[in-house]
């Protein structure tokens, strides 16, 4: 019988059936960060539990910390707080914590791939609903929550219910100055934000086999947008090279038998989906959100929605309040709105590739007047490779801030605020009412070039038009 | 470790209307800075209860007097959407809520809840509706979210809730927390994970 990745995936790892009907599943790889974990070794000592697999289990800090801080204590006493608990538990519990006297530091989702502790056919775990980007390496990765993160740590193992899997083929050859966020936008405007309960997402077609892998974790990593619990990739050639030599990926013999195993857990041609959804490249424009969630997204060219053409139950409320949050206007064109800050970060973009792809287009260009643009790197790493290509400097020069690894100003918890109602054009992946760390602050998300573009002519603009991008 | 079994749920209830209500409307990502989850209970629905504006408490459900002390959440679809952190469901206990009723629920947030012994009940809008204009009309209706039955009674009219088999297994029989059985399978993970070359090392 011809099997999904998923199926191969889950049967390998599932432990046994539990009375409810769920199954313990083994999870081989457990991320841990500071948010969501010191209550959960709180659990463990309370209950008198050790970690199971302390050398299966790696930690980073990137919420809380400071990207225009280096140097402790930091100024916020809470954030120095969750600092020193993590690094207590790592000690206490004997878990390697790449702090960032490490070097390695960085957005959990990146530092991961990047070690190359993600691996195809493995699971993976993370208190952290992005965690589905690890997908993009064919491993099933889950987000979880802080109870099941003392149960991974007590006993590298978790229930839960087997996933359908949903297909969704990408055929075609994307637009030029289209790009993986776009695609993963589409996506989510087409199926909806909760089109994906119940499901893994199995991406696939043309589109994705050209994908690089920083940018397949893009899509990956905004699956749980869309609802699934997990989205990935099957491995394939781009996936071996990406991983050869990095430094927790197998060496030597042990490598050639990985690969081998890798390319064994793809997807068997003919197995079954519960789902197939079938998109075409040439309807992908560059997207962006108007609302409050990102299944609320039109391509730069369209006008916002408007409430009273609503057609469904819901929608109409639905776009009414989020276009009273975001203080647009109905039928008109989204383009040519006013931002204030520009965001270029997170684990959705805070890639090399990301600032290679905006370095190349700002170069020799300005930042508009009043608009506040950052540039965080999603990694020490990623920020070292940035610096060696100068990438700093053509950003800063064109009026970026160049910051420190973090989540930065994807999420309210460090210093990197939007302020009363500002807009932001934000590469990341969440476009939530006070998402940004202000009450009333917007959000409208994009592609990373696309952020460039809002940058330099201080609206939401095509990016195609602003740069002559042709990127095919 | 033995758990409560919880076969059903009585109290005061509270309609909190809207749709895709997600985990950063819950509890702001401000607040979850914090290494224990003891005090956010304080500020579930923070934002929205206070005029991001003028500080001034708003006209949300959780202000009004009248629903003081209700232990039962009612809401709209794809409640729970966006994040993983726990910190929502425990806001949500952590304030004195036991269940949630709603439309439909976001998969991580329904997982947690049941984790923490917060049965999910899914009910049709309608039936929320009603429910929601019972206790509109006297804030002391008493409301039964019965788990173990399905369904809800209130002021006399009984309504269809469900609660998915698995969670509802796990909460009629006690096992909502997992840790117990999962620690008990210790054996079976050993040699699962030995026939795995990557755990195999
Ligand atoms: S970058 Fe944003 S979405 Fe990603 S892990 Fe950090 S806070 Fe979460």
């Amino acid at each position: 019988m011809p099997k999904s990745l998923f199926e191969k995936v889950w049967d390998a790892h599932a432990v046994r059936t539990l009375a409810n009907g769920q199954t313990q599943l083994l999870i081989g790889t457990h991320l841990i960060h500071e948010v969501t974990s010191p209550q959960a070794f709180g659990m463990m000592r309370d209950l008198g539990l050790k970690v199971a697999m302390p050398h299966r289990t790696f930690a980073t800090v990137d919420h809380i910390v400071p990207t225009d801080q280096l140097v402790e204590p930091y100024s916020d006493p809470l954030a120095q707080a969750m600092m020193d608990e993590l690094r207590k538990n790592c000690r206490d519990f004997g878990i390697t914590f790449f702090d960032r006297a490490t070097g390695k530091q960085g957005i959990v989702h990146i530092v991961g791939p990047e070690q190359g502790i993600t691996q195809p056919g493995t699971t993976i775990a993370c208190g952290d609903s992005h965690t589905s980007t690890h997908g993009a390496f064919g491993a099933i990765a889950f987000g979880i929550g802080t109870t099941q993160i003392r149960d991974v740590l007590a006993t590298q193992t978790m229930a839960l219910g087997r996933l359908k899997v949903r297909r969704i083929n990408v055929t075609g050859k994307l637009r030029p100055g289209v790009y993986a966020k776009d695609v993963i936008l589409h996506i989510i405007r087409v199926l909806g934000v909760n089109g994906g309960t119940g499901f893994a997402y199995e991406y696939g077609g043309e589109v994705f086999d050209r994908m690089t892998m920083e940018e397949r974790m893009t899509v990956c990593n905004m699956s749980i947008e869309g609802g699934a619990r997990a989205g990935y990739v099957n491995p394939d050639e781009t996936t071996f090279a990406y991983l050869k030599g990095r430094p927790y990926s197998p060496k030597g013999a042990a490598w050639e038998a990985a690969v081998a195993q890798w390319k064994a857990v793809a997807s068997d041609a003919g197995c079954h989906y519960d789902d197939v959804v079938n998109i075409a490249a040439a309807d992908i424009a560059p997207t962006v959100t108007w609302g409050i969630n990102p299944g609320q997204g039109i391509a730069i060219n369209e006008t916002i929605p408007d409430p009273a053409k609503a057609t469904a139950v819901d929608e109409k409320a639905s776009i009414e309040e989020a276009l009273a949050y975001m203080k647009l206007k109905p039928g008109a064109p989204i383009k040519g709105t006013k931002i204030d800050v520009a965001f270029v970060g997170s684990c959705t973009n805070g890639r090399l590739s990301d600032f290679q792809e905006v370095a190349k287009f700002v170069q020799g260009k300005k930042v508009a007047k009043g608009v506040k643009a950052i540039a965080v790197p999603g990694s020490q790493i990623v920020a070292l490779q940035c610096e060696k290509l100068g990438l700093d400097k053509i950003l800063s020069e064109a009026g970026f801030e160049w910051r420190a690894a973090g989540c930065s100003m994807c999420l309210a918890m460090n210093p990197d605020k939007l302020v009363g109602d500002q807009l932001c054009a934000s590469s990341s992946n969440r476009n939530f009412k006070g998402r940004q760390g202000s009450p009333t602050g917007r959000t409208i998300l994009m592609s990373p070039l696309m952020v460039a573009a809002a940058a330099v002519t201080g609206t939401v603009a095509d990016a195609r038009e602003v740069f002559a991008v042709n990127n095919n | 470790m033995s758990l409560a079994k919880i076969t059903s749920l009585t109290g005061r209830g509270v309609f909190v209307p809207g749709n895709d209500i997600d985990t950063d409307r819950i509890i702001p990502a401000r607040f979850m800075k914090c290494v224990t989850f003891d005090g956010l209970g304080e500020f579930l629905f923070h934002d929205v209860r206070k005029d991001p504006a003028t500080g001034q408490t708003t006209d949300h459900p959780l202000n009004d007097a009248r629903f003081k002390g209700a232990t039962i959440l009612l809401s709209g679809a794809n409640f729970g959407c966006g994040s993983s952190r726990e910190h929502a469901p425990q806001a949500i206990q952590k304030y004195g809520f036991k269940a949630v009723v709603a439309e439909g629920f976001a998969e991580i947030f329904f997982g947690n809840c049941t984790t923490l012994g917060i049965p999910c009940a899914v009910a049709s809008r309608e039936d929320i509706a009603r429910i929601a204009a019972a206790i509109g009309q006297n804030p002391q209706t008493e409301i039964v979210v019965d788990v173990a039955k399905q369904e809800i009674r209130f002021g006399g009219q009984t309504v269809k809730a469900a609660v998915r088999d698995s969670a509802r297994d796990a909460l009629v029989n006690g096992r909502w927390d997992a840790i117990g059985e999962l620690l008990e399978g210790a054996a079976a993970v050993k040699s699962t994970a030995a026939k795995l070359p990557y755990l195999a090392a």
